[in-house]
């Protein structure tokens, strides 16, 4: 192994953060275009078909325009794998993260979003305060970073919802309240998409655990057999709607639901819903200790 | 279920009630680009809008573009945001202003239907995120106002072939948003009486 500069790898991963935010925005995941593929095979209203036969050949013209498949470059939020032995703290990794986010904004040029949050003004390149968001998991006994760019947009953000369902609500009371959340939410978070669920643990790690849920790729269940039977009825649950497309009406009202648990007090019963849109955005990269950079879309 | 094709702007209110929600909708012309901040300067601040928007087609968007010079810019990529935010600005803009179409993504709420039929104007649903798409419809952007409000201005676009778009609301009391919630509420009874 070559040795590195802790300046040469906060700048490897600062290259992997500006390549993934671009990237992401342009390029979606296999997983996803196959999901949308077979909702068009299975939508029988005419509106719901004029919306997915438009999404899928938007999707076919962002690739031969090289453009975004969708104008909300979002709010940048990565995923952070960080090995125990990887030779750069967190605290580089953040300031990386959000350097490669502002030069990927001023160099494409991509749309700024970010504002302070009371006066609404711009302040800067996709960055600010506390600005990107980055999500930390710390794995023992490695040297590696993985990270994985999610770009949210705002439309589908903005549907989110948290309720502290209690005990005796059960799990009737969860599926009631994702029902709920997602015929309310309508057309406006961009159905059909991928709904995150976040259950147990507290009020704030509930929806943690919901945003975490969104960016999974179609086709992946919880590992545990409980959880991923939940998944699968509220799937069957949701598509029995009739939201549809957009909220336009039709069969397909969800390309997937994915739920991540907690344990929780006795006391305790947090639901928490994340939807993301049908331009469910995302790409990784993994990053080894020398700097090595290797990418991956459908991670 | 009727397809159209028509130019915008519109004044005739006429042309507008040939249109019934659900039908597909093609727009050539000129469309004209507005969004939260552009709406609060002219409702809530009381600014004049310094362009004409008699008969216009709004959208709502907020683009990502590239600045060429003075008052010149070119598109980059163009989409539309989620309609529901700005919807009290929609009896203002036909009463005061002319607007006869508004379109963005997600729909409007109920309370747009009443001034929609009295003054004769449409919501047009565009298909959300579909922006690479949307952004070889837009031609030219041809002028821009209120630069300060970047990406937030006025923008007039000339289009050609832009949707396809879906009649959401029309000018006869119409609205697909409402039936489609009207009939998910009855499916969640049913639903709710087996959990």
């Amino acid at each position: 192994m070559t040795t590195i500069t802790e300046t040469d790898l906060g700048g490897a991963v600062a290259d992997a953060a500006a390549h993934l935010y671009v990237w992401a925005l342009k390029d979606i995941p296999q997983d996803l275009r196959d999901a949308l593929g077979s909702a068009a095979e299975k939508e029988t209203s005419v509106t719901g078909q004029r919306v997915l036969q438009t999404i899928l050949k938007n999707v076919s013209v962002a690739e031969d325009e090289k453009n975004l498949v969708c104008q909300d470059t979002g709010i940048a939020v990565y995923y952070c794998r960080v090995g125990e032995h990887f030779p750069l703290h967190p605290a580089r990794i953040y300031a990386a993260l959000k350097a490669g986010t502002e030069r990927a904004t001023v160099e494409h040029p991509l749309r700024s979003n970010t504002v302070h949050t009371l006066t609404r003004e711009n302040t800067g390149p996709n960055v600010g305060f506390r600005v990107p968001i980055v999500h930390w998991d710390f794995v023992p006994d490695w040297d590696g970073l993985d990270v994985k760019c999610v770009p949210k947009g705002s439309g589908s953000e903005n549907m989110s919802f948290l309720k502290m369902c209690v005990p005796a609500d059960g799990v009737t009371g969860i599926k009631k309240f994702v029902l709920e959340s997602i015929v309310g939410a309508g057309g406006k978070p961009c159905p059909p998409g991928i709904v995150g669920v976040g259950i147990g643990g507290s009020a704030d790690y509930a929806m943690h655990l919901a945003k975490e849920a969104i960016a999974r790729p179609v086709g992946t269940h919880n590992p545990d057999p409980l959880v991923a039977q939940l998944e699968g009825e509220l799937y069957e649950l949701l598509n029995e709607t009739g939201v549809g497309p957009m909220g336009l009406g039709g069969d397909v009202t969800v390309l997937s639901v994915h739920v991540e648990h907690a344990d929780t007090h006795m006391t305790l019963n947090p639901v928490a819903v994340n939807y993301q849109c049908w331009a469910a955005r995302r790409a990784s990269a993994h990053v080894a200790a020398d700097g090595t950079t290797t990418f991956e879309r459908d991670a | 279920m009727t397809v159209h094709e028509v130019t915008f702007p519109i004044t005739d209110r006429a042309e507008i009630l040939k249109l019934r929600a659900g039908d597909e909708v093609t727009v050539q012309g000129h469309i004209i680009g507005i969004r939260d901040r552009t709406q609060i300067r002219i409702f809530d601040q009381g600014v004049e809008p310094p362009m004409d928007l008699t008969g216009a087609f709004l959208l709502h968007t907020a683009p990502n573009v590239r600045k060429l010079g003075p008052g010149k810019y070119e598109k980059l990529c163009i989409g539309t945001t989620t309609s529901a935010r700005m919807v009290r600005f929609t009896e203002g803009l036909g009463s005061q202003y002319g607007v006869r179409a508004i379109c963005g993504k997600g729909g409007f709420p109920d309370e747009a239907i009443e001034p929609m039929q009295r003054l004769g104007m449409v919501y047009f649903a565009i298909v959300g995120g579909a922006a690479a798409l949307e952004t070889t419809q837009i031609e030219e952007i041809e002028e821009v106002a209120w630069e300060e409000l970047m990406p937030e201005c006025l923008w007039k676009f000339r289009v050609k072939d832009f949707g396809p778009l879906t009649v959401g609301i029309d000018a006869h009391g119409g609205s697909l948003y409402r039936d489609v919630q009207e009939q998910a509420m009855k499916k969640l009874e049913d639903i709710y009486a087996r959990l």
